[in-house]
């Protein structure tokens, strides 16, 4: 086994390149996820935090650089390889990305059925359990069509769960929620995390909820991890980019106005023509 | 000047991309599909929701076919006094030409679209994502069977719209016309050959139903996920279908009956 695994990473990510239409999108990224520890993602919108979670479960592959999970370099697995990977591996989509066509049960079901090889019986109550750990046993019964936003991203949750992964991975959990379910779910991370014994990569602009749960933040601008360290350490930090972004400042590093010709060409160019 | 023929390169290249990407994500599903026997289920129930529940129109539309057959075919062939053959003219038009081509078209568009938007509306909201992300496939849990099911659909959807369209044109041949019952039938069984006729319709049948079901399948998992994307490209199934289904056409028939 390589020695990544000695020292408690479980995702290593090394110098990580990708462009996308000629434009980088990460330009030389690295982190490290340890084990049993929550992992923070963040960034300004736009600086590909949601590419990161899909080249890690291998949906995209990098242009260059290296992604070990496990110890295995993901993007040089087989098909076959990389879905016995993913088995231990759970994604909560931004949108939940429920089967609309199934009832929440089914939902939760579904990957049970599909690789468990369990008895219907045991199934029932695996998924009855896991839709209790989300608080949601109830609706059981109910189409995604018919829950609320905060409560389909928890039954997603069950769903991302439900194969009991080793890895957990939170694609913008928070954004789009009340304050009741976003104090939900940032408890659930956190539990789930340490009851289950998971490591959890969260990717979130949210500063204030990320902050209280996370055990390391990796903030990332302009292609580059521009910052890391514990959310203590962070808030220390006197980083330009971390001070705008964590004072949510408009103006600094990441401009507010989005790149253009002086305003007055633009405007006397407009005459001219 | 320079601008189109530039235009025209890239929509050639676009299309050629389009034939390659089809053709590779066919040969995966091909590959995929001896999984199948142990999910029957998952190809019962698309071929219920892409047969079953398409019976209505193919019906419905059968028997007017076979109705109008009788009806024009009587006007021409009694300036001969040939009005006795109309069974025949029904019968060979309908397993021949119409009874394929009519269904494939119908196919098209009433469970080729339905499928494109299904597909399309689930890549569109992470779906198909999400499963890639439970280590299931979706080419092979959700694409696969609704291919399978298209297959088998399409040629009974066929054969059926043949069935009612002989009855439709009976029932006005004997009702309206005046022509003996026991004629219709037997000028029928004298002149339509099982290894000619049928066969061929069979054939042709088979080739829609295969041609129709993939358009309709790709269209919807190389959508663009976005609103827009999906109504295009459910509209690209339509379109592409019926000109696919008529160009084959006339190629099978060059090709069979000589």
């Amino acid at each position: 086994m390589p020695s990544s695994q000695d020292n408690g990473v479980l995702v290593d990510v090394r110098d990580l390149r990708v462009a996308r239409g000629g434009r980088p999108i990460f330009d030389g990224v690295d982190i490290q996820i340890r084990r049993g520890e929550v992992t923070a993602v963040m960034g300004p919108s736009g600086t590909g935090k949601t590419t990161l979670l899909r080249l890690i479960g291998g949906q995209l592959k990098p242009d260059s650089g290296q992604v070990v999970v496990e110890g295995q370099s993901v993007p040089a697995l087989s098909r076959s390889r990389l879905f016995r990977l993913r088995r231990r591996m759970g994604m909560l989509f931004q949108s939940g990305a429920l089967f609309t066509d199934l009832t929440c049960f089914e939902n939760v079901a579904f990957p049970l059925r599909e690789h468990s090889g369990l008895p219907e019986r045991l199934i029932r109550h695996l998924v009855r359990l896991k839709l209790e750990a989300v608080g949601l046993r109830g609706a059981a019964g109910l189409y995604p069509a018919e829950l609320s936003g905060g409560m389909a991203r928890r039954v997603a949750l069950a769903r991302a769960i439900a194969m009991d992964p080793k890895l957990m991975f939170y694609d913008e959990p928070f954004s789009g929620q009340d304050p009741i379910s976003m104090g939900t779910l940032v408890q659930l991370i956190r539990q789930l995390n340490d009851a289950l014994g998971l490591t959890s990569v969260v990717v979130s602009h949210d500063v204030k909820e990320v902050a209280t749960i996370a055990d390391r933040i990796y903030m990332l601008a302009d292609g580059r991890v521009v910052e890391s360290g514990t959310p203590a350490e962070l808030q220390r930090s006197q980083s330009a980019w971390v001070r705008q972004f964590m004072d949510a400042l408009p103006d600094g590093p990441v401009p507010f106005h989005y790149p253009a010709v002086s305003l007055a060409d633009d405007l006397l160019g407009e005459d001219s023509a | 000047m320079l601008a189109r023929i530039q235009d025209l390169g890239a929509a050639t290249l676009t299309a050629i991309g389009r034939i390659g990407r089809s053709s590779l994500f066919l040969g995966r599903l091909l590959a995929g599909l001896p999984l199948l026997v142990k999910r029957p289920g998952l190809v019962i129930q698309q071929l219920y929701v892409i047969g079953v529940l398409s019976l209505v129109i193919i019906s419905v539309s059968g028997v007017f076919v076979g109705m109008v057959l009788a009806l024009q075919g009587y006007y021409t062939l009694v300036d001969f006094g040939a009005e006795q053959s109309v069974g025949t003219l029904v019968a060979l038009s309908l397993t021949r030409e119409l009874g394929p081509v009519v269904t494939a078209l119908l196919f098209g568009g009433r469970a080729g679209s339905a499928l494109t938007a299904e597909i399309g509306l689930m890549k569109a909201t992470d779906q198909l994502s999400s499963m890639e992300m439970m280590a299931v496939d979706p080419e092979r849990r959700v694409v696969a069977p609704r291919l399978l099911a298209g297959f088998i659909a399409m040629p009974l959807l066929a054969a059926i719209f043949i069935l009612l369209g002989v009855g439709g044109g009976y029932v006005v041949a004997t009702s309206m016309l005046g022509i003996d019952g026991g004629a219709y039938w037997s000028q029928m069984q004298a002149n339509v050959s099982f290894s000619d006729d049928i066969a061929n319709g069979v054939i042709k049948s088979l080739t829609f139903g295969f041609v129709a079901t993939w358009i309709a399948v790709f269209e919807g998992y190389d959508c663009k996920p976005t609103s827009e994307g999906v109504s295009r490209a459910t509209t690209r199934t339509v379109v592409h279908t019926s000109l696919a289904v008529l160009g084959l056409d006339f190629l099978l028939t060059a090709l069979m009956f000589d």
